[in-house]
């Protein structure tokens, strides 16, 4: 029973994670329709620039939390801007190769910065004490993973049901030209969305990082790829999905290499999200859209 | 014969002869020694990455659907290739190596082929992303089975064994789980891999200009409108979706049989994405383009080498530049004009090139 506790708050924290990087996708896929692949790229940025800044820099971690962030909203918008926005009328295919250049491009970028060594991100950033509850031990890494994740996904519902620049993402997300016509300044809107994905890109990196602290040039792909998934089984486009996408994913992927085989957690992962397509194929909570001839 | 066949029939024999033509002189160069060595060690992958950029442009330039696990076929195409060619040689003793190359590519099709087929039945109800993100689950699902799989020979008899090395101590260990397929004798052959592009191209342009072929593209351009006069649009993706994957299937067989080893790492998720680099910047629907993107695009990381350390990089960016220019309206049509005599030229072509994927 203990370690079925254990295991399931590991897979809450794992899939906090997933469902916080999933969110980035979701919003960018809902507003701007495209598959954003160099989302994972972000996370590993923003994980980098928090390692700087508490190895070399001796910044305290909200700080370096914070440098991170920053950094990544600026990236993401400059990517959205230079890479992303000349080719709004392009298809889909296109913008989803130029995200894959782009990706490549941050990944080697990193590579030159700062080597492709791997470096043990500081384990002191937030696991600076451990909850005993009874026989459960719970580390605060875990703990703040799970919070920051439930206040992410407050914040935003809040930001996209109230405030007027949360009202015009809908918008665009639901009919981009009738958005336009209405007022709605289309591209700010979309930058504006890169600049919040990005930003929990930098949140999820930092978190990632404490809890798996190897960091690498690569260390954003697979996550990332993971949480695509995520964004996808929760149905994509839809802010609720990707939390509930992620942490089922996160919960799965933990039991399936606790219970089933450690070698499969992928498989297992990657199958239980192929059932859910071919059972519901537009995700979870995804709309169903109406086809008209 | 009317127009638009003959049109057909000329674009076809350009591509023929230009693929024959380039064979004919690389052999030239071989025997006569003026070729530089990494050139000739890359003739092997890049007529592997031919047949893959042609297959996987039948699947997403004709027919539509965006497939993100190719990779995944390569993979059992290069495992079932190994595997078979280290059994016929163990139960056989077959010494005959270009026979042995002929059934392991045969063997590797047809696996590729069942596994695309087993795919292609509840993945193609599935449409656009959704499609995407489910061959990409395949392609990683694929790729974490062989990790735990071990297979080994002895006496003419296979040995399975999965998740755990449980095999009689005997056995020549063939598949050896995360270290991949081991100990493969090398017997690809140049030859054989450009008999295997030549395959490659009379099937998908032969399917391409068929009846069949017409009605795949039909289904890409508007499904409603297609299944209303009555294709059917589930079987059509569904050969579009089968015949990739034989085709990459039996380009993995090539591919592996050239090495000593294949390990599962080398058929990733990235390495579907470099094949679908390839498609895109040849053109959707566009064969030609694909062979020279392909061709091109294995042997640019070598060409680079003198940027060592920035050649990824340069890669990136030229990948990025190249999808702007291309698509960007602007900038395409400033190109357009600057171009306006060299394109009236070759106007009859234009038509030739497919149309994109919706």
């Amino acid at each position: 029973m203990m370690i079925f506790l254990d295991n399931l708050i590991n897979g809450l924290s794992l899939g906090s994670i997933y469902a916080i990087i999933a969110l980035g996708y979701t919003m960018v896929y809902g507003i701007a329709k495209m598959l954003n692949f160099a989302h994972g790229d972000i996370i590993m940025v923003g994980a980098y620039i928090a390692f700087c800044g508490l190895q070399y820099w001796n910044l305290p971690p909200v700080v370096a939390m914070l440098m991170a962030m920053v950094v990544c909203t600026l990236l993401g918008i400059t990517i959205e801007g230079l890479a992303y926005r000349p080719l709004r009328q392009a298809t889909s295919l296109a913008v989803l190769i130029t995200a894959i250049g782009m990706s490549y491009l941050l990944q080697n970028l990193a590579l030159m910065i700062w080597g492709a060594n791997p470096k043990s991100f500081p384990g002191t950033f937030i696991n600076s004490f451990t909850l005993h509850l009874g026989r459960l031990t719970i580390s605060s890494a875990t703990l703040i993973t799970i919070l920051a994740n439930v206040v992410i996904m407050i914040a935003l519902t809040l930001f996209t049901s109230r405030t007027k620049i949360g009202k015009a993402m809908r918008c665009v997300s639901e009919d981009r030209g009738a958005a336009q016509l209405m007022g709605i300044n289309v591209n700010r809107t979309i930058s504006i969305t890169f600049a919040i994905g990005s930003a929990l890109a930098a949140v999820a990196g930092v978190l990632l990082c404490s809890s798996y602290p190897i960091l690498q040039p690569t260390t954003g792909s697979m996550p990332g790829i993971k949480a695509f998934t995520a964004a996808v089984f929760g149905g994509i486009g839809s802010i609720p999905g990707a939390m509930l996408g992620g942490i089922l994913l996160g919960v799965i992927e933990i039991f399936g290499k606790a219970y089933i085989s450690t070698a499969l957690g992928d498989a297992i992962v990657f199958a239980v999200l192929i059932i859910v397509l071919l059972v519901k194929p537009t995700g979870l909570l995804g709309k169903p859209v109406r086809e008209k001839v | 014969m009317t127009k638009a066949k003959k049109k057909h029939l000329i674009y076809n024999l350009v591509i023929f002869a230009l693929v024959i033509g380039a064979y004919v002189l690389l052999q030239n160069m071989i025997a006569a020694k003026t070729i530089t060595r990494s050139l000739k060690g890359q003739l092997i992958p890049i007529c592997a990455w031919i047949i893959m950029a042609v297959s996987l442009n039948l699947v997403i330039g004709f027919s539509g659907e965006l497939s993100l696990g190719h990779a995944g076929f390569m993979s059992v195409g290069a495992y079932t290739g190994a595997v078979i060619s280290g059994w016929l040689l163990n139960a056989f003793a077959m010494e005959n190596t270009g026979l042995r190359l002929a059934i392991a590519i045969l063997a590797a099709g047809l696996i590729a082929g069942i596994i695309g087929l087993l795919i292609g039945i509840p993945v193609l109800r599935l449409r656009g992303d959704y499609l995407a993100i489910v061959t990409l689950a395949f392609g990683e699902i694929i790729r974490n089975l062989v990790n735990v799989l071990y297979i080994g020979t002895a006496n003419g008899k296979l040995y399975f064994s999965f998740l755990s090395k449980d095999l009689p101590a005997d056995v020549t260990i063939l598949v050896d789980g995360a270290k991949g397929a081991v100990k493969i004798k090398p017997i690809s052959t140049f030859t054989a891999g450009f008999i295997l592009v030549m395959i490659t191209l009379i099937v998908v342009l032969n399917l391409v200009n068929s009846r069949t072929g017409r009605a795949i593209q039909a289904t890409r351009d508007n499904r409603i409108a297609a299944e209303s006069m009555g294709i059917s649009v589930t079987r059509h993706k569904m050969i579009a979706f089968v015949t990739g994957a034989v085709l990459a299937g039996m380009a993995g067989a090539l591919y592996g049989l050239n090495a000593s080893t294949v390990i599962p790492t080398q058929f990733t998720f990235n390495q579907s994405i470099n094949v679908l680099v390839f498609v895109v910047l040849g053109g959707l629907g566009n064969v030609l383009g694909s062979i020279i993107s392909a061709t091109f695009l294995t042997i640019l990381p070598e060409l680079l080498r003198e940027f060592a350390d920035y050649r990824m990089l340069v890669y990136a960016v030229v990948l990025i530049l190249v999808m702007i220019f291309t698509n960007n309206p602007v900038i395409r049509s400033v190109f357009m004009r600057m171009f306006s005599p060299v394109r009236r030229l070759f106007r009859g072509r234009e038509s030739q090139q497919g149309g994109e994927a919706a």
